[in-house]
């Protein structure tokens, strides 16, 4: 049984994910020994899922932890008054 | 590095009952997770970094109503994308355009975009700043729906049921439009992957996996 490069396509995110059932698997590896187009494209795919991922392509702005703590603080002594105190 | 989901819990009890200040170790954990699905799907650093503040208040003001059946993360991450939401909905009306990015859109419009003479890219090009820059650029490119999924399941790496929750979606259509939204972005992104790789050596020398 061969597929077509299009059918594969339709696949990559499931095969990424391993959501694959097993006789689809199969099947799509084995075009996928055979065939340029389809392995680039999951292989570009897989680079862009490993970048998305990274830690360092987004990153917190500088004090913005700081910048929401005491924000939070403000709201939770209005809402509540300043009686808790906690350890 | 989430806390335990008994400490979690045992917080969430604490907070409710009066000891608010333990509120600020219970999102410790969150806040970037809470920052950057806002960031991504507002584009602009100060109005996410102003949402992601409100988030966090009404959570604090709404956590009596936390129910424990889904996970914190998850709830915290339902009341961002309301909040990114809402804003984008004003944003859109204020401009008075009718984009239509909410609609499921062209069929057969997510293919993605042909590699010839493919290498495999070294991993020192990936690690480049200028790829994640590209990367950001791109994601930001993505409609919305399609922007929301790819970032609730790549970038905070939740799962399919989690995400379908947060988004109030099934998780039929989360696969859907995370299937499309790699494949645009593989599309974006594919002159600046080929760009990292390196020429070209044997027909058959590049290696898979």
């Amino acid at each position: 049984m061969t597929l077509e490069c299009k059918h594969v396509w339709e696949h990559i995110s499931e095969y990424l994910d391993k959501q694959l059932d097993p006789k689809l698997l199969t099947d799509i590896e084995k075009h996928l020994e055979n065939c340029e187009v389809c392995s680039a494209i999951l292989d570009s795919t897989r680079n862009i899922l490993v970048l998305t991922a990274d830690n360092r392509t987004y990153e917190l702005p500088v004090g913005y932890s700081e910048r929401l703590h005491a924000r939070l603080e403000k709201a939770i002594r209005e809402t509540t008054g300043s009686k808790n105190d906690s350890a | 590095m989430p806390a335990t989901v008994e400490r979690e819990k045992e917080l969430i009890a604490r907070i409710v009952a009066g000891e608010t200040n333990l509120f600020h170790e219970l999102i410790r954990p969150y806040e970037r997770m809470v920052y950057l699905s806002i960031l991504t799907m507002l584009r602009n650093d100060q109005e996410a970094e102003d949402a992601a503040q409100e988030v966090m208040i009404n959570a604090f003001r709404y956590l009596k109503n936390f129910r424990g059946d889904a996970k914190f993360s998850t709830w915290l991450v339902t009341i961002a994308m309301n909040e990114a939401r809402q804003r984008l909905r004003k944003a859109k009306a204020a401009q008075l355009e009718s984009l239509d990015e909410d609609k499921e859109d062209r069929e057969g419009d997510f293919t993605p975009a042909v590699l010839t003479d493919w290498r495999e890219i070294p991993s020192e090009a990936l690690e480049k700043k200028e790829m994640r820059q590209k990367l950001r650029e791109a994601v930001e490119q993505l409609p919305p729906i399609y922007r929301e999924v790819l970032v609730l399941r790549d970038l905070e790496e939740m799962n399919q049921e989690e995400t379908a929750s947060a988004l109030g979606i099934n998780v039929t259509l989360v696969k859907v439009r995370l299937h499309r939204a790699r494949m645009m972005l593989q599309k974006l992104l594919a002159p600046y992957l080929r760009a990292a790789a390196p020429a070209k050596k044997g027909f058959f020398g590049r290696m898979f996996q």
